[in-house]
């Protein structure tokens, strides 16, 4: 009798372990799609407009010769690897300056400060947008020469995105940072010799994620750097490059080829940094 | 049958502790919801009572500062007596010097400043200029050139940099005062000054705060806290691409933008019908965005973290793919293989799905195929994110909670709903809120795959067209970036979104109270 119980059980995992494989193998198979889709389609020679099948009918590197030759794709690229390169060290110095302060330092102006972030994080960080732009354009930092201005744009207000490394140095028991301290270190050595070794995995999260965001961003890029072409980063000059049908039906699989450059790169970095990305994420994220 | 239980529960009454433990979790819900709303109005009142003792308690403390300065005035030596007028000349006298000299610099800033420009854009500040730029003839070029007058935005951005600037000074000279009441104590009981060098010392220390913190609060306040103020201004005025402040003065408007959002004295307008109609699907977009993701999320993870589930490793990865891959790369393609003469169209045509193209299924050309795309779409974006946090959460809950279950006889079902939901909703209620505020304001999923379209000619208004899928945020980048540039309506409009976050939040707070602690965890 028991046996009997014992098999059915068996029979019942084995049943759904089955569909829990299925339904995970569709879901790879509809979150690869799209991607597997850019790729063929950016080696489509025969015709440069979207078009309902997905293997081409010729292959070619046509379009990535083009995307290098033909547009300004190249100064985007190099446009968005330096905002990335300075956005990565600048914004991971301010916010972890400002996750350890909130975490570690008990001083008197503490929660009020806490306080007052939580309601600027309630105003839409566009609209600060409007006034940035024109100070910026005054100081000459837009339209052609608007690295400088974005970076500005991305750095400025980081030290507001501080909740989940705060949240990651808030797992990290305090009894450290005292017996740091009654060893006689102040409070610069703590941070530097203790806290900082400890913490590999949020300071690569927090690079990591510094480091993709100009890539990703689209609002902010757009608004300042619209006018110009050399100042544009990939997302702007891409979604330029098919902004109007006409130009969609021209450039189309060219975009594709574009995608497929900025992706790759980005997702081998991430892909390799993967294990501090999911630290950072599961422990601090939450717990922010 | 005792008469407690005969007699029918009104949930509109208050109930006692006892009463209320017999009702079922869904009557539970509906009774702390009903009182929260009849709460309110009691709220109301109870804030108007904070707000009174709030102002009373202000009055006193300006009332004690007042008071303090003047008594130290009065008590003070003539070092502390001097230094009312030159600040920084009381600490520099008792051997203070770094202090000293730093309150006497900005003493000195502050006063050229002044002279030079601050009172200039003050006195222009309550008309933001009235000598707007003209043409005139030149004689010597023999044609008409444009001759600078005012410029209203300067006026605003610097009358308005001059005011914060006053108010520091007045915060540092009370400081300074202060400064010279605490030196003259120390030294009344025989005790020395810190020393420069003690101060600077001090700053990887005791006060290494404020070192940290140097730099991450002076980018907040210049990239944050100065433009939201600035834009909380021009919605009182008529900045727009019209009125830009050089070509054309801007003024102060009072209410007036205010009363066209809620359409209160402008005929034709449909402001309010479509600022409610974008409201009202932006909210039920991030409620739809934010569950869906939430609860879609959680079981993929519970999926994958199964026991005897084998490449648990390739499941995440590939999932995660898509967090990797630039959002624009993503979104910008995905919306143009849902375009009508898009791939997924020629695909369906291709394995006879549909018979010829004028079945096309028109994606984004209709209201709700367009919303419910773009809550799908956002499914697709928002799993990986959701199943990474989930795993982290699932992997907290001792193991022995479900061993225990299951030998007490409970299904897997019976699991989930009585140990995981609880402790994930435990534990991620606070992240909910943000997600959702973070849904509120998702502009790229929104900009990237629709552009807001289609556009819906019952929300053409006067400061621009706007769509089925436009959420405030994309409305207020469009209203910005538009022919019009109503750059007043957009400040409304973020002022409006600020309010609606404001009160969601208050009022999910109130509902959950936090029953986290930060310390907690450490």
């Amino acid at each position: 009798m028991s046996e009997k119980k014992h098999m059915g059980m068996k029979a019942k995992t084995r049943l759904s372990n089955t569909i829990i494989y299925i339904i995970l193998t569709v879901m790879s198979i509809v979150w690869l799609f799209p991607f597997f889709c850019i790729v063929c389609e950016s080696f489509r020679v025969e015709s440069t407009h979207q078009v309902g099948y997905v293997l081409p009918k010729q292959w070619g590197f046509d379009n990535y010769i083009n995307l290098f030759t033909k547009t300004d794709f190249p100064v985007w690229f190099k446009n968005t690897f330096l905002i990335a390169l300075f956005v990565a060290v600048i914004q991971t110095v301010i916010v972890l300056c400002m996750s350890y302060t909130l975490s570690r330092l008990r001083f008197k102006s503490r929660k009020g400060l806490m306080n007052v972030m939580l309601i600027l994080g309630m105003f839409p960080g566009f609209l600060s947008m409007i006034v940035l732009y024109k100070v910026l354009n005054g100081m000459g930092l837009t339209g052609p020469n608007s690295i400088p201005g974005l970076i500005l744009v991305y750095v400025g207000s980081s030290g507001m995105g501080y909740y989940v490394s705060k949240g990651y140095f808030d797992t990290i028991p305090r009894s450290l940072d005292e017996a740091a301290r009654v060893d006689g270190a102040n409070r610069l050595q703590v941070l530097t010799k203790v806290m900082l070794p400890l913490c590999k995995p949020i300071v690569i999260y927090t690079i990591l994620t510094a480091f993709m965001g100009p890539w990703g961003d689209f609002m902010f890029a757009k608004y300042i750097a619209h006018a110009s072409s050399a100042g544009m980063t990939v997302a702007v000059g891409l979604q330029s490059m098919i902004g109007t049908p006409s130009a969609l039906t021209a450039n189309y699989t060219m975009f594709c080829a574009g995608g497929v450059v900025v992706a790759v790169p980005i997702t081998i970095l991430f892909m390799s940094l993967q294990k501090y990305y999911v630290e950072g994420v599961t422990g601090g994220a939450v717990k922010g | 049958m005792s008469e407690l239980e005969g007699k029918k529960l009104d949930l509109s009454q208050d109930l006692s502790d006892l009463e209320f433990l017999r009702l079922t979790k869904f009557q539970g819900f509906i009774y702390k919801l009903i009182h929260f709303f009849k709460g309110i109005p009691n709220g109301i009142k109870k804030l108007f009572i904070a707000l009174g003792k709030l102002i009373g308690r202000a009055l006193t403390a300006v009332k004690n500062e007042f008071a303090d300065i003047f008594t130290t005035f009065v008590n003070g030596d003539f070092k502390t007596k001097l230094s009312y007028l030159v600040m920084g000349f009381g600490s520099i006298a008792r051997g203070q010097i770094l202090r000293g000299i730093l309150f006497l610099l900005f003493e000195v800033v502050f006063v050229v400043y002044m002279i030079t420009a601050g009172f200039h854009w003050l006195g222009k500040f309550r008309t933001l200029g009235d000598t707007g730029s003209s043409m005139q003839y030149d004689p010597i070029l023999d044609t008409y050139v444009r001759v600078a007058g005012d410029d209203s935005f300067k006026i605003l951005l610097y009358g308005l940099l001059t005011i914060i600037f006053i108010i520091c000074f007045v915060y540092t000279w009370r400081l300074n005062v202060k400064q010279n009441k605490i030196a003259e104590e120390i030294l009344k009981s025989g005790k020395k000054l810190k020393s420069g060098k003690d101060d600077l010392q001090s700053l990887v220390d005791d006060e290494f705060h404020k070192t940290l913190l140097a730099l991450p609060l002076t980018g907040i306040m210049v990239f944050t806290v100065f433009p939201i103020i600035f834009m909380i201004f021009v919605a009182f005025t008529n900045y727009d691409g019209a009125h830009d402040g050089y070509a054309n003065l801007f003024t102060w408007v009072g209410l007036n933008n205010f009363n066209s959002l809620f359409n209160i004295n402008t005929g034709t307008d449909n402001m309010s019908v479509a600022f409610g109609e974008i409201l009202s699907w932006t909210l039920m977009w991030a409620f739809f965005a934010t569950f869906t993701n939430y609860f879609l999320g959680m079981f993929v993870a519970i999926m994958i973290n199964k026991k005897g589930i084998k490449f648990k490793k390739m499941w995440r990865g590939i999932l995660v793919l898509t967090s990797a891959v630039p959002q624009f790369v993503s979104l910008l393609y995905i919306s143009k293989m849902f375009a009508t003469n898009g791939l997924v169209n020629g695909l369906l045509l291709d394995w006879g799905i549909i018979d010829n193209i004028s079945q096309y299924i028109r994606f984004w050309e209709t209201k709700n195929l367009a919303r419910i795309m773009v809550i799908i779409i956002n499914i697709w974006i928002g799993i990986p994110y959701l199943m990474l946090i989930a795993t982290g959460i699932l992997m907290n809950i001792p193991a022995d909670l479900y061993e225990s279950a299951a030998i007490d006889g409970a299904n897997t079902f019976q699991q989930y709903t009585k140990i995981t939901l609880p402790y994930m909703l435990f534990v991620t209620g606070p992240y909910l809120l943000t997600s959702f505020i973070g849904n509120i304001n998702n502009f790229n999923v929104i900009f990237l795959l629709t552009g807001g379209g289609p556009k819906n000619p019952a929300l053409l208004t006067s400061a621009g067209s706007a769509g089925d899928t436009d959420l405030l945020i994309t409305w207020l980048f469009n209203i910005t970036t538009g022919a019009e540039s109503k750059y007043y309506m957009a400040s409304v409009i973020g002022i409006m979104i600020f309010a609606v976050i404001a009160s969601l939040s208050l009022i999910v707070y109130n509902l959950i109270p936090s029953t986290r602690n930060e310390e907690d965890y450490s």
